[in-house]
């Protein structure tokens, strides 16, 4: 979301003092050769060899007294004992070298960079199992085409299919990105723009409710229009549950952004006159204008893949239900839900896997979309608007005195050449 | 606010003398809004205000639901073991229990995990690849939980059965950990509380590790530089500088992973085979939590259990509310969340 990348020293100006040594000679005259450029990020060959060297080892060390010797056995107990190893052949051959600070300086890489792969691993670990076994399901069109009135557990794949839960679930999904981005990204105009004491209270609440339990939000729509209101389970219900859910995520995320925005832009549009309201539609809104969409979209993102809050709002059926406004409705993770839980035969968790393909899908189109749209500084502009900004400019020639700025993209303008 | 907006009501002063004497004084600052400013701030107020008031209803409606069963109960519903809606022995005591047990050993496997992660990332990732762990953990956030719950079900389940009986057998002199078992039974170290618990911590790490992550990426670049120029390595750098000012942040960051693993779902109801007992050897099968009794419950819809139901959701929502209210006042007191505070 907001992509502060840190100042950072450049690596190696500083801690290798070899470079202070080589320019005082380069000084004294013209018949030594001129001082060798010092590469600035340079891996040594002591750098790949010793880890590459301690890694072989360890696998030579560990093979033989795993399982004849210790008592273990198992490939994850192999490789967890090949890590120990390795880390304490790389850090014994470092301290042997280089000393103790710096032993303990490349455990730590080490260490880090391990948990690094470790995430990797876990998310590879997770589309791609999820891909796999959900294969054997997607590949059959009817999957996407049917719904499951005529499919029973038993049935084989090529019978039956998830429809009216994509359906369900964009819809649902659609009515709660409605209703909670204008209202999170008034709630957050209300946080950055207005701030002060009163904020303080709603900034604190709204961090609470960012990890507000899913399920406490299904409840709290079941009881209010379910129980209160009458209404029965129903897309609607699921959605405003859903809302719920990403209000608040919306509402953080937003005015992050929006603090982002710089203040001489606002400075700008006061100083030419620009009411507070006109300042916020003019200026602060169309510079955000990426950095909110992508909040937005990863708001849904998240809000797609909620199970719980669907547990006591949204209702099940097998049936295609486009209207979300009455009878009940399934959406994609209360599917995957009743596939695995109800009656778990072998085709009923291959199409559950498959519903979760698509499901996971989904949330990686959306967040694609949000990465496409977002990681740029407020006021940055795409190539085509810059493009557009050229076109513009060399319509109107060289102007002296250019009108006041009317619009955002004007005040945008300043803002990237500042 | 927008006092700068006024600028122009000095350009109507008359130029008399008497009055340049009255403009040496301090104008006083105050911003005539105009009406549409006024209609303006009314709505992003109401907007903000509206935040508060969904928080209010949510707590509302949940205590004028539950008063049914808490008024019969009393507080003797934190306190019964059972969950048995005949004769006031109703409660969420054992399950409240079990679900803080899965919540502490998940972030107890999550923030030595997450620290690193964000450490690799702050710190030693180069460019390039800093941007790409970045959007990769805010997408391991985005991963919907019933996919973590179909991952730990399927896939990690039958694969962690060695490792439950390996841990009782080999590390079974700490007492929690023991399986008493005297013949091997895979179904004895299936459905477990540290299989749960295991799954909820790859949910929260991603969590735990961004926000550390946004405040390591704040500690002063000039504090940086003097420990370097002090002739420290960069552990020694991060130890004394980015590690002391992030404090704030990562014990913040830490109540809100807590807050999410108490009100994890799904994975825990998928994985788990729900007792309501206190849970007292953790690689054993069986397990519970607040969330995941109701969602076990959420077909069965009697009056009463619906309201005993629905007291247990609003004992989850005080406690998760406590937790990730005090979070979020530590990570805004805290020097380095200077994102979260004017």
């Amino acid at each position: 979301m907001s992509a502060t990348t840190s100042p950072r020293r450049p690596e190696g100006t500083l801690g290798r003092p070899a470079e202070a040594d080589v320019r005082p000679g380069a000084a004294d005259g013209a018949t030594k050769p001129p001082p060798r450029m010092i590469r600035l990020h340079a891996v040594s060959a002591e750098d790949v060899l010793v880890p590459a060297a301690a890694a072989v080892a360890a696998i030579a060390l560990v093979w033989y007294p795993y399982e004849n010797v210790l008592p273990f056995s198992g490939v994850l107990g192999f490789w967890v004992c090949w890590y120990i190893a390795f880390l304490v052949l790389y850090c014994g051959v470092t301290g042997v070298r280089a000393g103790r600070r710096a032993m303990v300086d490349r455990g730590i890489a080490a260490a880090t960079t391990t948990a690094g792969i470790f995430v990797l691993a876990v998310i590879l670990e997770q589309v791609g199992y999820v891909a796999l076994r959900g294969w054997a399901a997607v590949k059959h069109l009817n999957f996407f085409t049917q719904t499951m009135v005529a499919a029973g557990p038993l049935q084989p794949l090529t019978v039956g299919g998830i429809v009216h839960a994509l359906v369900g679930s964009l819809e649902q999904l659609g009515l709660a990105t409605a209703f909670s981005v204008p209202l999170g990204i008034t709630a957050a105009l209300f946080l950055a723009e207005i701030g002060g004491p009163r904020a303080q209270p709603v900034r604190v609440i709204v961090t609470a409710m960012t990890a507000l339990p899913e399920i406490v939000a299904g409840l709290f729509i079941y009881t209010m229009v379910i129980i209160t209101l009458g209404l029965h389970y129903c897309g609607f219900a699921a959605s405003l549950a859903l809302t719920v859910m990403m209000l608040p995520i919306v509402t953080r995320g937003a005015e992050v952004i929006l603090r982002l925005v710089p203040n001489n832009l606002r400075e700008a549009s006061y100083a030419l006159g620009g009411s507070h309201r006109r300042t916020v539609w003019y200026v602060v809104l169309p510079t955000a204008r990426a950095g909110l969409t992508t909040v937005s979209i990863l708001g849904m993102a998240r809000a797609v893949g909620e199970t719980a809050p669907l547990l006591f709002t949204a209702g099940f059926t097998n049936e295609m239900n486009a209207n979300p406004f009455s009878g009940p409705q399934s959406g994609l993770p209360i599917l995957i839900w009743d596939f695995i839980r109800k009656n778990p035969t072998q085709t009923m968790i291959e199409r559950g896997f498959g519903a979760g393909l698509a499901l996971m899908i989904m949330v990686l189109i959306l967040f694609s979309a949000a990465r496409l749209l977002g990681g740029k500084a407020p006021g940055e502009m795409t190539r085509r608007q810059r493009r557009r900004l050229a076109r513009d400019a060399a319509v109107a020639g060289p102007a002296p005195n250019p009108p006041s700025p009317p619009a955002g993209q004007e005040a945008q303008w300043q803002g990237a050449g500042l | 606010m927008n006092d700068i907006g006024d600028a122009r009501s000095v350009s109507s002063a008359p130029d008399s003398p008497t009055m340049v004497r009255v403009l040496d004084r301090p104008r006083p600052i105050k911003s005539p809004s105009s009406p549409g400013d006024k209609v303006f701030h009314g709505v992003l107020n109401a907007g903000g205000f509206l935040v508060l008031v969904i928080t209010g209803l949510i707590a509302t409606f949940l205590i004028l639901k539950a008063a049914g069963v808490l008024h019969q109960i009393g507080w003797r519903f934190l306190t019964n073991f059972q969950w048995i809606l005949n004769g006031n022995k109703i409660g969420v005591g054992a399950v409240l229990i079990d679900g803080v047990i899965i919540a502490t050993i998940a972030l107890a496997i999550a923030i030595p995990v997450a620290l690193a992660l964000a450490i690799f990332i702050s710190e030693y990732a180069p460019g390039g690849l800093r941007r790409v762990m970045i959007a990769l953990v805010d997408l391991m956030a985005a991963i919907p939980s019933i996919l973590y719950g179909l991952w730990g079900f399927f896939f990690l389940m039958p694969r962690v059965i060695g490792v439950g009986r390996w841990i009782s057998d080999h590390l079974g002199f700490i007492p929690f950990l023991k399986v008493p078992y005297t013949t091997f039974i895979p179904g004895q170290f299936e459905n477990s509380t540290l299989l749960a618990a295991s799954v909820v911590s790859l949910m929260i790490i991603p969590i735990v590790a961004s926000i550390s992550r946004q405040v390591f990426s704040q500690a002063p670049v000039n504090e940086r530089e003097a420990a370097y120029a002090l002739g420290s390595t960069r552990w020694g750098m991060i130890r004394t500088v980015v590690l002391p000012y992030g404090r704030g942040g990562v014990i913040g960051a830490a109540m809100l992973g807590f807050g999410r693993a108490m009100g994890e779902t799904v994975v825990i109801a998928i994985i788990i085979s729900p007792v309501f007992t206190i849970v007292t050897h953790i690689p054993e099968s069986g397990g519970n939590s607040i969330a995941a009794l109701i969602a076990n419950f959420a077909s069965e819809s009697s009056p009463e259990m619906l309201s005993a139901l629905i007291a247990a959701g609003l004992v989850l929502f005080v406690v998760t509310l406590i937790v990730n209210a005090l979070a979020g006042i530590i990570v805004a007191r805290s020097r380095s969340g200077m994102e979260d505070t004017d």
